[in-house]
């Protein structure tokens, strides 16, 4: 059980790392995905494993899993739900107005920048 | 009367709320309203600082659940400094955001702003650490939709990576508070210093690791030397009132390091061992050196004010990396220093920028702008704040950070630091002030007269298209509103005593974290009342009047 949890954290974890090197937004946003997915398993596992054990108090029950890391998991799980929206606009705002998707800035327009105020965008 | 602590975060999460509900299409309601939010604000954070001035620490529970198992939120001196500085900056900023008309060129600016306060506020009092966690998103979800208010090409694409990163930065946290609580149980910060404490060496070595990524992840946010790569690009390109803001951002980096390693990781540990003098130490000193070189290299204003924060994030850090009760007093005065000289010197680029037509921001020739003469004198007085020179704040706190390093075994690498740094500073900021300002009159003479408008009105022709149609003439609003955040960094000078007797306190009760754990762990919570404990119903009833 351990070494299944661990495992699984560790290949989703070089996945997103992996996918974070890359140039394009969209394989960069898949990467944090696999990334927060890691996590909040890893979250999950922060107080220690138990199997069929209620994370509540109840008469007559010995064993129990700590309540506090799947209330924690809830929270990031939703941040991080959120935060992928977020991102996934404002890429989507970026490529419809630069034109391409890569996520470093392009040499040449960072030397010939449009004036400030600039046009509004798609966002 | 403990409720008042809850009000910064409450307050501008029910005004941002309502703003979106009851006034979006309405700007000048938004604009009455948003302002006179933060003025109330202003008014409690003066409260809030004023009753923990004399050093009671106030616990408040939410909920009323006592505190390992409840979020709690904390006032002691240091956190109703940070709320002080954040309150006192908004409402100038948000002054400016009116009077140049930023706030008109999308949709929600006062909403997202209203949210950014809530967020930092709520940073800054938490006493819990993934409560600090979640307000960390509060604030960097509302600095996303802020990033890109007004959109444009180049500003997309620049809130890109800085979402990505912060992205990648609130992973690292989640992983820092999942091996923190693997380690000890626990995340209530008072609960950890404890904890913490009786943790033997042998077999802990996930604490030390934990602490490190903790240190990663404030170091992301503080702009520290190698994790420092997202902040010029999202700062030069953010619209001017929102990297004013962002200049209390960075100091939230700061804040968690001043408060979670005196209090819960305190370097005399024996885990703790070498973090701040092998590690933090150089790379601040590195932060120091690669931002003023930056300010030197940079090719347009907005990136040179945006390479100072780097610099200046690393003089805070030298202080903060020596550790000692003096450290941490020169560090806070620098950081509330910093935080206001920042501020000014991004709303001047903005004034910079626009007055001078289509060649923006760029260090180049070009024909004078209107109202040089007040703009070149701002200019002048902030950059003297910024690079430290005598005699305004930044020299006393320059002044402070060396005399703090003298404890430290690389005192001569520090003042070499500084001082190197604040040279390349000064030359760097003293030729794009010569640049904009005095080589722009030779340029006039060369040039075809840009400035036709016989009112004296700059020529704005290129780049004002944004803009609503309207008279346009030199508003004086921004220009107040810069005005008094120079009047602060004056106010600083002249009270500098005063001023860093208080942070020698605020340090003092950081280094004597009793009382601050006490106050959290003895405070007891809700009575519940014997009788109806064992029918839940009961006591639910109970809870509801």
């Amino acid at each position: 059980m351990e070494l299944l949890i661990a495992s699984a954290i560790g290949v989703l974890t070089a996945a997103g790392i992996y996918m974070i090197l890359r140039l394009r937004t969209f394989p960069v946003i898949i990467g944090t995905s696999l990334l927060s997915y890691a996590v909040n398993v890893f979250l999950f596992a922060s107080g220690r494993l138990a199997v069929n054990a209620p994370p509540v108090l109840r008469e007559g029950v010995e064993r129990y899993t700590d309540p506090l890391p799947q209330a924690l998991v809830l929270t990031a799980i939703v941040i991080s739900f959120g935060m992928t929206a977020v991102v996934v606009i404002i890429a989507l705002g970026a490529w419809l107005s630069c034109d391409d998707d890569m996520v470093d800035t392009p040499r040449i327009n960072a030397e010939a920048r449009p004036p400030e105020p600039m046009p509004r965008g798609d966002a | 009367m403990d409720h008042w602590i809850v009000a910064p975060v409450v307050l501008p999460a029910m005004l941002a709320a309502f703003l979106v509900l009851s006034s979006r299409f309405h700007l000048r309601l938004q604009r009455v309203i948003s302002v006179a939010g933060s003025a109330a604000m202003l008014a409690i954070a003066l409260g809030l600082f004023w009753q923990a001035a004399d050093g009671t620490i106030t616990l408040y529970q939410l909920g009323s659940w006592p505190a390992p198992f409840g979020i709690v939120l904390v006032a002691d001196r240091l956190s109703t400094l940070m709320v002080l500085v954040t309150m006192l900056m908004a409402p100038l900023v948000l002054l400016y955001a009116i009077g140049s008309n930023w706030d008109a060129r999308g949709q929600h600016f006062h909403p997202l702003f209203q949210f950014q306060l809530m967020g930092i506020a709520g940073a800054f009092l938490t006493g819990d650490v993934f409560n600090l966690f979640v307000f960390f998103e509060v604030l960097l979800i509302a600095s996303y939709g802020l990033m890109i208010h007004g959109g444009g090409a180049e500003r997309l694409r620049a809130g890109t990576q800085y979402v990505l990163y912060n992205l990648l930065g609130s992973t690292l946290f989640l992983f820092a508070l999942g091996t923190i609580y693997a380690q000890t149980g626990t995340l209530n910060m008072a609960d950890l210093a404890v904890r913490v404490g009786a943790l033997t060496q042998e077999g802990n070595g996930g604490i030390r690791v934990a602490a490190v990524l903790l240190l990663l992840v404030f170091a992301i946010k503080a702009a520290l030397l190698p994790l420092h790569f997202w902040l010029p690009a999202s700062y030069a390109l953010a619209p001017a009132p929102v990297a004013a803001l962002f200049a209390i951002m960075t100091k939230v980096g700061a804040y968690g390091i001043i408060r979670v390693y005196t209090l819960v990781f305190p370097p005399e540990l024996g885990i703790m061992q070498g973090l701040f003098g092998t590690w933090l130490l150089p790379a601040a000193l590195l932060t120091l050196l690669v931002g003023m070189i930056g300010v030197l290299g940079a090719r347009r204003i907005d990136r040179l004010v945006a390479f100072s924060v780097i610099g200046s994030m690393g003089m805070l850090l030298s202080a903060v990396a020596v550790f000692t009760p003096t450290g941490i007093a020169a560090a806070l005065y620098y950081a509330v220093h910093s935080t206001f000289a920042t501020a000014a010197l991004f709303l001047l680029v903005d004034v910079i920028e626009s007055r001078r037509g289509g060649i923006g921001g760029r260090l180049e020739r070009a024909a004078p702008m209107a109202g040089g003469a007040l703009v070149a004198g701002m200019f002048f007085v902030a950059a003297i704040g910024m690079t430290g020179l005598p005699p305004l704040s930044g020299y006393v706190g320059k002044l402070l950070i060396m005399t703090a390093a003298t404890t430290s075994p690389l005192v001569w690498w520090v003042w070499g630091a500084v001082l190197v740094g604040s040279l390349i500073a000064v030359v760097g900021f003293s030729r794009a002030g010569s640049q904009i300002f005095w080589k722009a009159h030779e340029a006039a003479a060369e040039l075809p007269e840009r400035s036709a408008d016989p009112d004296g009105n700059p020529g704005l022709e290129d780049g004002e298209h944004n803009l609503p149609p309207g008279p346009r003439q030199v508003a004086a609003l921004p220009l107040v509103a810069i005005g008094g955040l120079l009047a602060l960094l004056i106010v600083m000078t002249v009270a500098a005593g005063p001023l860093h007797r208080v942070m020698r306190d605020t340090a003092a009760q950081l280094f004597d974290p009793g009382p601050y754990i006490t106050t959290v762990l003895q405070t007891p919570g809700k009575k519940i009342d014997k009788s109806t404990h064992d029918t839940p119903a009961a006591s639910d009833a109970g809870e509801a009047h």
